[in-house]
């Protein structure tokens, strides 16, 4: 009997629900394909939902569905964007979770006094400080152009650590932080490194995170997500009053805008907009952005 | 079951005589404490016929014409006691080291090597006789009565069994309560004498005779024990002296090693074989410390006879380069471990805890592990790599390599706590990232507690252990924030320029309005807006304090702001961009 008769045989049954059972149905099909040399529907391997985490940011696990373990996240966007704010919630999302985590700072820009008062518990935090002035000693054979190239380069140095920390594994969360570095200088980072990377990183609970000023790893991302301030499309005016031009919370009197001497203003905290320009996750958010705000450290 | 006893009278004195035995007829006391209260610690039996006691004065002893004074030398009794032990540990195996000037072994199973325990007692005594002591020796059934019958006869003394009462009845009172005191000192010794003395009891068959009821009544378990001690009917097992453990390897070369590659075969056998002496303890490495002794000649001439298998452009694993000798010892400052000099560190020195003298000849390196482990494998290549990133610069004729022993882990992994780093991978992972970037350049940060903006410490990083996260899931507790952390709403990110980027700033009415930064372009423009300043000084009595205004600003940065921090030092009146905000 071929396949298209049992179809049709199961169309004819389902005419009379009160016989009819998807199981039974569903069950028919697969012998039947089978005999016929096809594959059904129901055999084929069924992709396992990557867990999620909690990026620490409400507004970003609403967008996003949470940060996924087992792939790469690419955070990108322009200097105070709120870049390093949503990868100090991740991390103390993570540190507390009692997991252990490492950052690769390619540009040792990473402030511990913000990281504490962010909530992350330093000592499960691995530091690694990459950067120009990383010594080299006189004793080591400095003829070597490879070791010359890696130890003055810190964008070599952050990868070289990354792969390292990657196959040492056992990392709830590795964050590699390019955002200090020239656009210029990250882009040429080959599409197989991150490609490399996310395989290595596939099948384990490790949530890679990558800061970057230009979305860098392209189609080998997870989940990617453009950060930038709020300036609500207006133009940039250069006076006192920037309260509709600029993106920043001010505290600042709205009668007397012009005279209010500097040291009445305070930085309140950014307002940020995220924007998800790349998810695998099975459930899309229905919202395409999501905006958020930070506060000060001094900020009642 | 037979105990034998080495009891050496008047020990501190005995110890100055072994190192001077021309002193042996002579009246010889040895003195204590710093000048001018120095004062009798101890004598031997001709200066004590002579009147002198522990406790006078060294004025009162000087009259004494014949009196050799000597001052108390803790050395001297120290290998005086070692002497000792080895002493005893070549007669028995299971031996008590009781007191410096007592030592108890157990004879059980030795007749059949060495005879009865009269004639083992008077080997020991002869023994010890040849090492220049004099001592006492008792044999007997339990290890108190031997030790009271060798503080209280001279020479070598057996008791035979079930005539303990008899044979120890004569000594004196005094004699059973300094056994007592070296292995229980009691501060009520001196009132009990007193009170015997009062009873008229003065030697041990007197105290035997008490009656043991009315005894203790009124002198409590106390009274009960010292009856039992002076009858000879105690039992009790001896404490055996453990030998120190030490691991070590060491090994002669026939020639001096120039290359990485032939060490490491080396090392790799001495690790084996360490690891195999860990592991058939139970132990495992915290701490490891290799000691090469670099070739003398080398250090002469500064010339070195190049074996043939050293490349000339200098390929991987060159230990000592000849054409680089200058270079090696007159290059930059090398990198210098806690407590060492740049010159002592050019030169080569032991690290804490690595014995053995400094000299020029000496290199070592020590790896401090975070968690014990006894993986011989992880041993060479940590130590491969701390030898490529400070070779030690000339020939090696000598390796010696030892391991501090420490309990090994108890880790008991758990299905629901959250992923670790393995210990093993994690220290290998950091050293070859050390490598790379720096040893100071990886760790985990701690806050310091100063009021000194950004102020920290990088320390060795250490996981946790997988008890301590259990604790830490279990507690499942918000922790209070931390430092203001704000559970509602994430924090501004500061990001910091290290070091800070040098600026020119123009001021109107006192606040900046323009800047412009040196060495980085792309800050640059018309300030429009900003807060401050906040000013913070500190350390003012110290050479290094500071003083400084800090402001917030805000730049133009293509289509939108970026916001910085701004610091203006007080002192040398300079102005940084210290960071931004992100």
């Amino acid at each position: 009997m071929s396949s298209i008769t049992i179809a049709h045989a199961a169309l004819d049954r389902f005419s009379d629900p009160s016989r009819l059972q998807a199981s039974t149905l569903l069950k028919q099909f697969s012998q039947a394909a089978l005999m016929a040399g096809v594959t059904p529907a129901t055999r084929l391997e069924i992709r396992p939902i990557p867990e999620t985490v909690s990026s620490g940011i409400p507004q970003i696990d609403a967008l996003t569905g949470g940060l996924p373990r087992g792939g790469l996240t690419e955070i990108s966007g322009p200097d105070s964007s709120g870049r390093t704010s949503l990868l100090l919630a991740a991390l103390a999302a993570a540190t507390g979770r009692q997991e252990t985590c490492a950052l690769i700072d390619a540009s040792d820009a990473f402030d511990p006094h913000s990281a504490a008062a962010a909530g992350i518990r330093l000592e499960r935090l691995l530091w690694v400080r990459c950067g120009l002035n990383a010594p080299v000693s006189p004793r080591q054979n400095p003829s070597r152009n490879e070791e010359r190239s890696i130890a003055e380069d810190p964008v070599e140095q952050a990868l070289r650590a990354a792969d390292l920390l990657l196959q040492s594994g056992g990392f709830g969360l590795l964050a590699l932080d390019l955002a200090g570095v020239p656009w210029k200088t990250s882009r040429r980072v080959p599409l197989t490194t991150w490609f490399r990377f996310r395989r290595s990183i596939e099948h384990t609970s490790t949530l890679l995170l990558i800061l970057t000023t230009q979305p860098c790893a392209q189609a080998c991302a997870s989940l990617s997500l453009r950060m930038k301030t709020d300036s609500s499309g207006a133009r940039l005016q250069a006076s006192a009053n920037m309260r509709s031009a600029i993106s920043c919370q001010l505290s600042e009197n709205k009668s007397v805008e012009h005279h209010l001497p500097s040291h009445a203003r305070l930085l309140e905290g950014l307002c940020i907009q995220a924007e998800l320009l790349r998810t695998r996750a099975e459930r899309k958010s229905m919202q395409s952005d999501s905006a958020f705000t930070t506060k000060t450290a001094w900020t009642a | 079951m037979a105990f034998a006893c080495i009891f050496v009278p008047d020990f501190p004195v005995e110890a100055v005589l072994r190192a001077e035995p021309e002193l042996r007829a002579r009246a010889v006391a040895v003195l204590e404490g710093k000048p001018p209260l120095q004062k009798i610690f101890a004598v031997n039996e001709k200066a004590r016929r002579t009147g002198i006691e522990p406790g006078m004065t060294k004025i009162q002893v000087e009259a004494c014409s014949s009196l050799v004074l000597r001052a108390r030398a803790p050395l001297q009794e120290a290998a005086a006691h070692a002497a000792l032990l080895d002493c005893a540990q070549s007669f028995s195996p299971r031996v008590e080291d009781t007191a410096p000037d007592i030592i108890l072994l157990d004879l059980s199973g030795l007749e059949s090597l060495f005879g009865p325990p009269s004639r083992i007692a008077r080997d020991i005594a002869r023994r010890v006789t040849e090492l220049g002591m004099e001592v006492n020796v008792a044999a007997a059934s339990n290890p108190d009565t031997a030790q009271l019958a060798a503080r209280g006869f001279s020479g070598v003394t057996v008791v035979p069994e079930g005539e303990e009462t008899e044979r120890l009845g004569s000594l004196a009172l005094e004699v059973l309560f300094s056994a007592l005191k070296s292995t229980d000192p009691s501060p009520y010794s001196e009132p009990l004498l007193q009170t015997f003395d009062r009873w008229g009891v003065r030697n041990l068959r007197a105290l035997c005779a008490l009656p043991e009821i009315a005894l203790s009544e009124r002198l409590g378990q106390l009274g009960v024990r010292l009856q039992q001690l002076a009858r000879g009917g105690t039992s009790r097992t001896l404490v055996p002296a453990e030998p120190p453990l030490v691991f070590e390897e060491a090994m002669d070369l026939e020639y001096p090693l120039v290359l990485l590659e032939p060490l490491a075969f080396l090392l790799a056998r001495m690790l084996d074989r360490l690891c195999a002496r860990l592991g058939s303890c139970a132990l495992a490495a915290q701490e490891l410390c290799l000691q090469l002794e670099l070739d003398s000649g080398y250090f002469g001439t500064g010339e070195f006879p190049a074996p043939e298998n050293i490349s000339d452009d200098g390929g991987t694993g060159i230990l000592a380069h000849p054409n680089r000798a200058q270079q090696l010892f007159s290059g930059p400052e090398p990198d210098l471990h806690p407590g060492e000099t740049p010159a002592t560190a050019r030169l080569g020195t032991n690290a804490p805890g690595c014995p053995g003298p400094a000299s020029a000849r000496q290199f070592t390196r020590t790896v401090r592990l975070p968690v014990p482990m006894l993986d011989a494998k992880v041993f060479l290549k940590l130590l491969l790599l701390n030898l490529k990133t400070h070779p030690p610069g000339a020939p090696i004729v000598k390796v010696r390599l030892a391991a501090e022993p420490a309990r090994p882990r108890a880790a008991q992994a758990g299905l629901f706590l959250p992923p670790a780093p393995e210990p093993e991978k994690l220290e290998l992972t950091r050293a070859r990232i050390a490598r790379m970037v720096g040893e100071e350049k990886v760790g985990s940060a701690e806050l310091l507690d100063t009021h000194r903006p950004r102020s920290f410490r990088m320390q060795r990083f250490v996981p946790a252990t997988s008890s301590e996260i259990r604790r830490a899931v279990r507690k499942d507790v918000k922790e209070e924030p931390t430092n203001g952390h704000l559970a509602d709403a994430p924090l501004t990110a500061l990001r910091l320029f290290r070091p800070p980027w040098r600026a020119t700033v123009t001021l109107h009415n006192g606040q900046p309005v323009h800047l412009v930064c040196l060495q980085h372009q792309e800050v640059h423009g018309e300030i429009v807006w900003c807060a401050g300043p906040w000013r913070s000084s500190g350390d003012w009595w110290e050479q290094d304090g500071w003083s400084r205004d800090e402001w917030d600003i805000a730049l133009p940065n293509n289509h939108t702001l970026a916001l910085y921090r701004l610091v203006h030092d007080l002192l040398s009146e300079r102005w940084f961009v210290e960071g931004t905000y992100d």
